[in-house]
């Protein structure tokens, strides 16, 4: 019995989970995203690097539909990206996403911040509610300032929170788009220690970051973009070590130095 | 050297006693009146105007269209046309009465159906202002924990929108209070509809002046005090 269900389970999480198909798309003349195919895969954790304006956060972003596409098609867990209304909402609810800049709710408390998307998307009550907040807070480490604002947090702590919230919706795969470009650098560690947890924990994630270690030590695939176009896909040795492309060479020997 | 009131104590009889003639409607029923259209117009206008602010962030054209048409007509339109449209227009030619059967309460309830459409305009402009102020992020954060667009205006953007612009608002509100004066032209018995009454009939003008310009100010200055504390107190830290 106990076999079946752990078989049933490995199955499942084989499968595809995010499938980009020839997605292209226009901001006005510029074709920031060029025929991206793109497939991740249950529990993997996918993390997209490349130089400014190569089009990796806006890649990110079609994945929830906070940017539409042009062409090509967008699928999550099977089901084709609603363009509209009520299913786009829903499927949004599965699909976590952490900003750049936070964007925690300056009215709410953290904890209503946590507790909004339960409450108002999932339907639960608050008493439940509350609880996988709070344990959820303790999870990122912030529990102690659950009944502060976002604006009296250092950035460090804002972001934890902003994945506690992501988390609170029980995800099918989270989203983070540049999620320590906007940090401090002595409170980078703490947000990444975080996504590392949750990496280990199996959670499906695709992360868009400038911050290598995070690729190195984290990543089961690192794709590589530049100019709309993804340029290399491989295991992070393997780029690291010897990338295939010369954008990927010039790009690293710019960064590794330091 | 002595007041004119200690040496001559009929003086103030004198100047004063012409107030307590007036009975329909007395100098504090006047003015409660003018408390009683401010506060049912600014109720009305304050939700009205908020309807107005989110159709014109509407992401549906046709109630963009609408919201825009609505605010560029109405606002643009003199108050004392519009008050009396309410009137003679609503109530005397399409028999509009507002479930009212007596000529006072039908004025009464026209004149605020009149403020609110009116002022509501300028709710909704303050408020979209405030809309503005919100950050993207904040609108884009609501969206991807899967909240609709009903939602995320009215638990995430119209909260901040709203702190953004108690001031603006306070304005619209004193304004408001003021601009009641006009339903003095349908026959409310309002304050300037008392002021008119003793204009006509007492000497002192320049007194009657000054007690309805002090009127005001004691309902309006406390308005714009209050709101400006509250303003600051609500202000949203980001």
């Amino acid at each position: 019995m106990t076999e079946v269900s752990v078989a049933k389970q490995d199955a499942a999480a084989t499968g595809e989970l995010v499938v980009l198909k020839s997605v292209n798309k226009h901001f006005g003349a510029l074709h920031v995203l060029q025929d991206i195919d793109l497939t991740i895969a249950r529990g993997e954790v996918v993390v997209v690097i490349g130089p400014s304006g190569s089009g990796k956060s806006t890649l990110c972003r079609t994945i929830n539909r906070l940017e539409t596409i042009d062409s090509g098609s967008i699928a999550i867990d099977g089901k084709p990206l609603p363009a509209e209304g009520k299913e786009l909402a829903r499927l949004r609810a599965d699909v976590g996403m952490v900003f750049q800049s936070f964007n925690l709710f300056a009215h709410k408390t953290v904890l209503e911040n946590v507790m909004l998307g339960q409450i108002k998307v999932r339907k639960a009550d608050k008493k439940t509610a509350e609880e996988k907040a709070r344990s959820l807070l303790d999870r990122v480490g912030v529990g102690s300032q659950a009944d502060k604002y976002p604006a009296q947090l250092s950035g460090g702590q804002q972001q934890r929170v902003a994945i506690a919230r992501a988390l609170a919706m029980d995800p099918k795969v989270m989203l983070f788009d540049e999620p320590t470009s906007a940090l401090d650098p002595e409170m980078i560690n703490e947000v990444l220690e975080v996504m590392q947890q949750l990496a280990r924990d199996g959670m499906t994630m695709i992360v868009v970051t400038h911050e290598m270690g995070f690729a190195r030590s984290a990543a089961n695939r690192v794709v590589f973009m530049a100019d709309g176009r993804i340029v290399e896909e491989a295991v992070p040795d393997q780029f690291f070590s010897a990338p295939r492309s010369d954008r990927a060479k010039d790009f690293l020997s710019k960064i590794l130095h330091h | 050297m002595p007041s004119t009131y200690a040496t001559h104590p009929e003086a103030r009889d004198i100047v004063f006693d012409f107030i307590s003639d007036y009975d329909n409607p007395t100098l504090l029923g006047a003015f409660w009146m003018t408390v009683k259209l401010t506060f049912f117009s600014g109720i009305g206008s304050l939700v009205w105007g908020t309807l107005l602010a989110a159709m014109r962030v509407s992401p549906v054209p046709l109630m963009r269209g609408f919201g825009t048409a609505y605010v560029n007509i109405v606002r643009n339109i003199p108050l004392t046309v519009i008050i009396l449209f309410c009137s003679l227009g609503l109530a005397d030619i399409f028999h509009v009465t507002m479930g009212a059967s007596d000529f006072k309460v039908q004025g009464f309830r026209l004149a605020i159906l009149g403020f609110t459409a009116y002022t509501a305009a300028f709710v909704c402009e303050a408020l979209r202002s405030g809309i503005n102020t919100v950050p993207m992020g904040q609108a884009e954060a609501a969206r991807a924990i899967g909240l609709n667009f009903t939602q995320t205006l009215r638990l995430i953007v119209l909260p901040q929108a709203f702190r953004a612009v108690i001031g603006p608002l306070a304005n619209v509100l004193i304004a408001l209070t003021k601009n009641t004066t006009v339903a003095a032209a349908i026959g409310v018995a309002e304050a300037a509809y008392l002021m008119k009454q003793m204009i006509e009939n007492e000497a002192q003008t320049l007194l009657i002046g000054a007690i309805f310009a002090f009127g005001f100010v004691v309902l309006t200055l406390p308005t714009g005090l209050i709101l400006g504390w509250l303003s600051k107190r609500l202000a949203v830290k980001r």
